[in-house]
């Protein structure tokens, strides 16, 4: 049982002869945080693009705790685990945040139910939970589309969870918004991470985050892996320093 | 909400005793009882954000399915037409809409609209089979194996229609509050996330168009025995595009909506009819853009204007 | 064998030829506006009442018939120059950046307006004014006679397909068109007057169909209804064609005409299924038409 829970074999896209991924090769642990940094249109993007089904390979495999699920539909891999948030938010903006997670609650079973209400007891205490979890209770019956770009990420985050995946996928998750709640956002996050027991992989280009909050970092530049390790080893690494340090 | 309650139940009344009130509305009402079936239909797919200007072709077919069995089985009981018609419009919106709901946007329409233009250019070529552009007679059906009179039947049938509507209505009610009626609306909101919450969104559509599909034969087949003759021109595209008027005039943002705006519509029409027979078309277009530009959710909006905003659905919102 | 087909193919050529006109002008509006215009079919049928009333008037008038030919024209011209500005300024321009519902909606409630005017206006009599036709008499070829205005009708069509693209690759307007085209937000940026562009090519799209509809009355009647007829089939050309595509317009409009004239001589029961039938084949192969291209979302 000590194999990764996921696992990505020379992996290799290109997008009009501009290799995004190039025979790359990764594994992510049980349990672990992984960053991933790298320069702008490095890839990173793309691989989660790749974990997720969005895109297909054009070569290479991805295993999900040993299963190969390369090439299966986004919808097919988000039942089989694997959660996915996204840099800029994707809410049912017409929704309240708590209907939005009773959906996603729901969709654990399908949402063939079409007669009983989806507001029902047993996934509004579990949405609830998870709305006291992230902060978001005070918020809880906001439209989506009206809160503001902080609080959306953070539903954003909230509805990938409502999944209970078994890896999370977090694109830029304190990207635009401001300064001070970065920190605030990756405290909740990190909070409710350990709360869950979660394995998580997340692409960011803040340097101090990916310093403070990852286990092990990994450099993407040109489509492969630079270098990767212990953040506070690779952040010193030249190479890294001259690549993605010095541009962020 | 109490009053909303308290207000259904009153107009449901009112449409209760209109054969002793009001006989000359019958006919007109059981019309637009049927016509709000499809309409709501149609709504069903707003909802998702999908536009079909093809959906009289599902009426049209609820309604020849009907005449189908009468006229070659001889069954003629008014349930089994009813259900049998429902359950053959269903089969073939299914079959359509595996087809039909991979599209989008415009591509649906279109789609939509070529279907049922083929659909009704059948219906008026294949004169062996169809009546051709004379359409096919119905007889008056049996009600639980009672022969009536055309006038006894027509009252039977529109408290039939009514009791549907309610049905169907209290349904729709539960059906928008469900998960799988949250996720039609999901599908317009952002069908992105909606995958990566790991749902099929065609598997919902298809099941959203099997049931706008049924929804749309059942108002077919109650138009055929209340009528009694169908024609091909119930499959046409202005048709269709008239059941979208009929839902979006209506509001698409409850079950009401569609039968408020078809009941509006038809008796509208009727007392219209006499005084402006050659300008019908003009004022229903003008009252379309005058719901589209004023009152985005539809007369129903006007009743649930101050009912909570998650519910109440304004066409064309966050196109994203 | 060939004498049989050549008038066949003749009369195909002829009925893509008008087609082609409304198919054009519905397609044109769909690449600038971005607009399912579903009252485009009325433009036709409109174009087709003032030419056919114009001819008639003429005759009655006892002017020269060889005046029915500007005729033709002028009514097209007229049709454009009144309801293209109007349309667009009021009804149109209020539905860019819309969802697609609405903007199918408002314009079929501009369709029913149209429809009625029509009725209320011209009456619900058919109305039948072939002059044009009846001047220019058949050309004998080989034993075989041919009516001069469906050469005609050809003629002008492929005047209109090169103009188009004439228009577009070399003109300034054509320039605008294509750059709003490609991107609204940067054209509006580089100061392009896009408002202008918006009325100018809705405009053209009106008389290239009310063009379609005055050089049909002289074959055809003009009645109730032939607004909503057209309107169907134009969709069915532009669709297979891939909406936005002018040369694919006219490659359909081939197909489709094709399709009818032989269903006409060898399956008249399938004549009016054909185009559409045609149009779900294309679309189940190529969803976005014979040349159009696809474009995918970006997360």
């Amino acid at each position: 049982m000590s194999q990764p829970l996921l696992k990505a074999e020379s992996l290799t896209i290109a997008f009009a002869g501009i290799k995004a991924a190039d025979n790359v090769s990764l594994e992510i642990e049980k349990g672990e945080f992984l960053a991933i940094i790298g320069p702008n249109g490095s890839g990173k993007t793309t691989f989660l693009n790749l974990c997720t089904g969005y895109i297909r390979p054009v070569s290479g495999e991805v295993y999900l705790e040993g299963e190969p699920i390369t090439g299966w539909a986004p919808r097919r891999i988000a039942r089989q685990g694997i959660a996915r948030a996204f840099q800029i938010p994707q809410l049912f903006t017409d929704q309240t945040v708590r209907s939005n997670l009773l959906l996603g609650i729901a969709s654990r079973q399908g949402v063939w139910d079409g007669l009983k209400p989806l507001a029902r007891r047993r996934y509004q205490e579990e949405a609830d939970e998870l709305l006291e979890l992230l902060g978001l209770s005070a918020h809880a019956d906001a439209i989506a589309g009206t809160l503001p770009e902080g609080l959306r990420k953070l539903a954003d985050i909230t509805l990938a969870l409502a999944l209970k995946p078994r890896l999370l996928l977090l694109d830029e998750p304190t990207s635009g918004v401001s300064a001070l709640e970065r920190f605030s956002i990756m405290e909740t996050l990190m909070n409710a991470m350990r709360t869950k027991g979660l394995t998580a992989l997340f692409v960011e280009h803040d340097m101090e985050i990916v310093e403070r909050y990852a286990d092990r970092v990994l450099v993407w530049n040109s489509g492969s892996i630079l270098a990767q390790g212990k953040p506070a080893e690779v952040l010193q690494d030249p190479r890294v320093v001259e690549t993605v340090v010095g541009v962020a | 909400m109490k009053i909303i309650y308290a207000l259904f139940a009153a107009a449901f009344a009112a449409l209760a005793i209109v054969p002793f009130a009001a006989p000359w509305l019958q006919f007109v009402l059981t019309i637009a009882i049927a016509k709000g079936f499809a309409a709501v239909g149609v709504a069903l797919l707003l909802r998702a954000g999908l536009i079909s200007i093809g959906h009289a072709m599902f009426y049209a077919a609820g309604a020849y399915t009907a005449a189908f069995i009468v006229l070659w089985s001889g069954i003629s009981d008014l349930f089994v037409l009813l259900i049998a018609s429902t359950l053959v419009t269903a089969a073939i919106g299914a079959l359509v809409g595996a087809y039909l709901v991979r599209y989008r946007a415009i591509f649906f329409a279109m789609l939509n609209l070529a279907v049922s233009m083929v659909f009704f250019a059948l219906l008026s070529k294949l004169y062996g089979i169809t009546g051709g552009t004379d359409g096919l007679r119905v007889p008056v059906p049996t009600v639980l194996g009672t022969t009536l009179t055309k006038a006894g039947f027509d009252i039977v049938l529109f408290y039939v229609a009514l009791a549907l509507m309610a049905i169907i209505a209290g349904l729709g009610v539960q059906f928008l509050k469900s998960p799988l009626g949250h996720a039609v609306g999901a599908i317009h909101t952002n069908e992105v996330r909606l995958e990566y919450l790991g749902v099929s969104a065609w598997s919902v559509l298809l099941i959203a168009y099997t049931i706008s599909a049924a929804l749309a034969g059942l108002g077919g087949a109650i138009a055929a025995v209340s009528i009694g003759h169908v024609l091909p021109e119930y499959a046409y595209w202005t048709e269709s595009g008239h059941l979208v008027l009929t839902a979006v005039l209506g509001g698409i943002g409850g079950v009401a909506g569609p039968f408020i705006g078809s009941i509006f519509l038809e008796i509208v029409h009727t007392v219209a009819v006499g005084v402006a027979h050659n300008a019908w078309n003009l004022i229903m277009g003008a009252t379309l853009l005058l719901v589209i530009f004023f009152l985005p959710q539809g007369l129903y909006g006007l009743v649930t204007k101050s009912a909570d905003k998650t519910s109440s659905a304004k066409l064309g919102e966050n196109k994203s | 064998m060939l004498d049989m087909a050549l008038p066949l193919i003749m009369d195909a050529l002829a009925n893509a030829a008008l087609i082609f006109f409304v198919a054009v002008g519905l397609t044109l509006v769909f690449s600038v506006q971005r607009i399912l215009n579903v009252a485009h079919g009325s433009f036709y049928s409109i174009g087709a009442y003032i030419a056919a009333s114009m001819g008639l008037w003429l005759i009655s008038a006892g002017l020269n018939p060889w005046l029915s030919f500007p005729a033709l024209l002028l009514s097209a011209a007229l049709v454009a120059m009144v309801l293209g500005p109007l349309v667009e300024r009021t009804l149109i321009r209020w539905t860019y950046g819309r969802h697609e519902a609405i903007q199918i909606l408002v314009t079929f409630g501009l369709f029913l307006i149209l429809e009625d005017l029509q009725r209320l206006v011209f009456g619900v009599r058919s109305i039948y004014q072939d002059t044009p036709m009846a001047l220019l008499g058949v050309t004998e070829i080989g034993g075989i006679f041919y009516l001069n205005y469906q050469l005609l009708l050809i003629v002008l069509a492929l005047a209109v397909l090169f103009g188009m693209r004439f228009l577009i690759k070399h003109t300034r307007l054509g320039r605008l068109l294509v750059a709003v085209v490609a991107d609204r937000e940067v054209s509006l940026a580089m100061g392009i007057n896009t408002d202008r562009a918006f009325v100018l090519a809705f405009t053209l799209g009106v008389f290239l169909a009310a063009l379609g509809g005055a050089l049909a009355t002289p074959t055809t009647g003009v009645a109730p209804g032939l607004g909503a007829e057209t309107m169907v089939l134009a969709f069915a050309v532009a669709a297979i064609g891939g909406l936005g595509q002018i040369e694919g317009a006219a490659v359909a409009s081939i197909i489709v005409a094709g399709a009818k004239v032989l269903a006409v001589y060898y399956a008249p029961a399938f004549d009016t299924v054909a185009p559409f039938l045609v149009m779900l084949a294309v679309l189940l192969v190529r969803p976005n038409g014979l040349f159009g291209t696809a474009t995918t979302r970006k997360i």
